[in-house]
């Protein structure tokens, strides 16, 4: 019986720095038989290893067809992600994956595609970004909601300029704290889902960020008559394992790491918001 | 009771050992050891606990020795179930080499998982394996470690015949007498033993033994005993507990038990399904590898529920909460059951004597019919 808990070795094959908190690692299995091997969903995540540190759960944000390498967006905040951040290319860590339950990107397809994330919430969303972009015919509306809490946490500004200039699509960003030269709103992302242009009884919404935020939003979405089907949200837990066994990922009868982390509101509502859970 | 039932006189007891370990098993047997049964490595008969019977109540736990008294299996539990000896308390998970370029070669850990036989199993402790099996086997990912031990594992169950004030099995329906699970199971009178097979193995060893026909006597004797063990002090509320808990997250008892409770996490280390875990590094001492372990954890430490910046239970409240409603509440979602066996351990080994049937009653109780 093969450890699901065992890492592969991977190179980091290109580092790029975001903002000076914020990086991108592209990475590659050394073993190629693992590399060719390995597949992933939009919305999925890895378990990262640092030698000696510990390992830490980070969604891809990358294209799962694109065979060359697999992406991290990672902010630095700790034990783990500090190490991280001060490696180089070409330097070696472990990763094992993918885990979890990952956007319902097929069941997205024929329909608006709102994606609305707060705070550090947007890496696991740029997945869906760039999977509608590249499949752009499959899907209708793309609908892009930032909130940050500073203008100067906004990573990727040009990306979003880029976006926002593409057929239907519509680019929304708001700061809590609008710096000099911030051509966006000013408040919270939350108060903006009214301005946005959406077939509410056709879309798939998806979303990330705290629990607070996704919450707001919701209260938004559903007096538009969005379905509550129709609304998903990636959720974060502490994770050991991510494999089911250790139990810190747990949100009642849920585990985030293989339930999730990216639920059907219907799921999580019962507990949603509730402190302690 | 089964059709190849048969008697083994007591004085033959230790037939049963040796055939066991002539299957090449390690024995693991109950002893009296530090003021409380444990399970550790049972070399001959003797060492099992003679005349022991233990007196069991919240936050209590006191064992007397009846000189006289030949019964070896006439207490209830300890602290310790099954769990130890599959899902290890700490252990490695894997290791890795770091070469001087900065190679990083990673090695899985090989289980110690010896031919094992455990005596002296209780119904619950087989229902709360068939929990753990559930968890770590019927898996995508099955544990490995896990899976090795339990494959290698004899069990040799003993109904109950003395349960103690805490336990409240025939409540949750997984004992006191055991259901399933086991490879023999014996039933212990004054002049010796009942003994059924479960499995192939379990007859393989019970023809090997001098054992003699049972007679109406034992019969109408062990039923008599597997009656007065059904009757128990404790029970479960006889509701939809997992509906009634959710219903009352915000139930005024639960900041009356987190004034109580202390948050040590005693009863999740006792509970024999409690399978929380915590993965850790060993930091490199020699710089050139480093080992990544796992070891028991508990819904009540703080680093539970951390996330950056957050704890998602910070206050006792929120854990006990946690614990109460994970284990009578979403183990139904989540493995068809509760994840209560009865063995009433976390009422004993709870240092302030919380228990969960009296908590269950206060908080799920109210509206009972
Ligand atoms: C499914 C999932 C996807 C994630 N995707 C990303 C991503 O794409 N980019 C990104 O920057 N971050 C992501 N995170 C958060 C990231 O895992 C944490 O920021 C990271 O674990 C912090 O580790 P640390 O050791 O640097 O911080 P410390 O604060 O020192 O944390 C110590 C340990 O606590 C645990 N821990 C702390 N915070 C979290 C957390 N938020 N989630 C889970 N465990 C935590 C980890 O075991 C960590 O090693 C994701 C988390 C989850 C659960
Ligand atoms: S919750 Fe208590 S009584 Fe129930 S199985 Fe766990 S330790 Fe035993
Ligand atoms: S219930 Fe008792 S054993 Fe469990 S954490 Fe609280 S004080 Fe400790
Ligand atoms: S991360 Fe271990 S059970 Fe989910």
């Amino acid at each position: 019986m093969s450890s699901p808990y065992l890492p592969h070795e991977a190179e980091i094959f290109q580092r790029l720095e975001e903002t000076p908190h914020i990086f991108t690692l592209r990475l590659r299995f050394t073993d190629p038989d693992i590399h060719a091997q390995y597949h992933f969903e939009p919305g999925q995540f890895n378990m990262l290893y640092v030698y000696g540190v510990g390992e830490v759960p980070i969604s891809i944000v990358s294209d799962p067809q694109d065979e060359h390498a697999y992406d991290h967006t990672i902010r630095r905040l700790g034990r783990v992600t500090n190490v991280l951040a001060g490696l180089q290319e070409g330097d070696r860590i472990g990763v094992r994956g993918a885990y979890g339950r990952g956007w319902p990107v097929q069941q997205a397809e024929g329909k608006d595609v709102v994606l609305i994330t707060g705070g550090l919430g947007c890496a696991p969303v740029v997945s869906v970004i760039n999977y509608v972009l590249k499949r752009r015919d499959r899907f209708r509306r793309l609908i892009i909601m930032q909130g940050v809490k500073h203008s100067d946490d906004l990573i990727w500004r040009e990306k979003y300029e880029t976006w926002s200039k593409q057929n239907d699509t519509q680019v929304v960003l708001a700061a809590s704290q609008g710096g000099a030269g911030w051509p966006w709103a000013t408040g919270h992302i939350t108060e903006l889902v009214s301005e946005i242009d959406f077939d509410p009884q056709n879309c798939t919404v998806m979303m990330c960020g705290p629990e607070g935020m996704m919450i707001a939003a919701m209260k938004e979405l559903l007096p538009r008559q969005v379905p509550e089907s129709a609304i998903w949200l990636s959720m974060e837990r502490n994770m050991q394992c991510a494999v089911g066994h250790c139990g810190h990922c747990q949100h009642g009868p849920n585990f985030v790491c293989k339930d999730g982390p990216v639920f059907n509101y219907p799921e999580i509502k019962p507990l949603l918001g509730i402190k302690g859970f | 009771m089964g059709e190849k039932d048969a008697y083994l006189l007591r004085e033959r007891l230790p037939l049963l050992l040796e055939a066991v370990q002539a299957e090449g098993y390690e024995c693991i047997g109950p002893q009296w050891q530090n003021e409380a049964i444990v399970y550790d490595i049972l070399n001959q008969v003797e060492q099992l606990p003679h005349g022991v019977q233990v007196n069991q109540y919240p936050g209590e736990y006191c064992g007397e020795i009846h000189e006289g008294n030949v019964r070896c299996f006439a207490w209830a539990n300890g602290p310790q179930a099954l769990k130890p000896f599959l899902f290890a308390p700490r252990e490695t998970l894997w290791r890795v080499h770091r070469d001087n370029d900065g190679r990083l070669q990673f090695e899985s850990a090989t289980p110690e998982a010896p031919k094992r036989a455990i005596f002296g199993v209780r119904a619950c402790d087989l229902a709360a394996l068939a929990l753990q099996d559930r968890h770590f086997l019927e898996s995508d990912f099955p544990d490995p470690a896990y899976a090795a031990r339990r494959e290698n594992l004899l069990l040799i169950a003993v109904n109950c015949s003395h349960p103690a004030s805490t336990c409240f099995c025939a409540s949750t329906g997984d004992g006191p007498v055991a259901q399933a699970g086991y490879d023999l199971v014996l039933d212990e009178l004054d002049d010796g033993f009942m003994i059924q097979a479960g499995t192939e193995e379990g007859q393989a060893i019970m023809a090997r033994l001098n054992l003699i026909p049972v007679t109406d006597g034992h019969r109408e004797a062990i039923e008599i005993q597997q009656e007065k063990a059904h009757e128990q002090l404790r029970q479960v509320p006889g509701k939809q507990l997992r509906d009634a808990l959710f219903a009352n997250l915000d139930h005024e008892r639960w900041d009356d038990v987190a004034g109580r409770c202390l948050s040590c996490g005693n009863c999740t280390s006792v509970c024999p399904t409690c399978f929380c875990h915590s993965e850790e590094e060993l930091a490199p001492l020699d710089g050139g590898s480093s080992e990544h372990i796992r070891q028991w954890d508990s819904c009540f430490t703080a680093g539970h529920s951390y996330i950056h910046g957050l704890t998602i239970r910070q206050q006792t409240r929120e854990r006990y909460r946690q614990w109460l409603t994970h284990k009578f509440g979403s183990w139904h979602d989540q493995y068809g059951r509760s994840g209560c066996v009865g063995c009433g351990r976390c009422i004993a080994w709870c240092p302030v004597g919380i228990d969960v049937t009296e908590e269950l009653q206060a908080i799920c109780g109210s509206d009972d019919a």
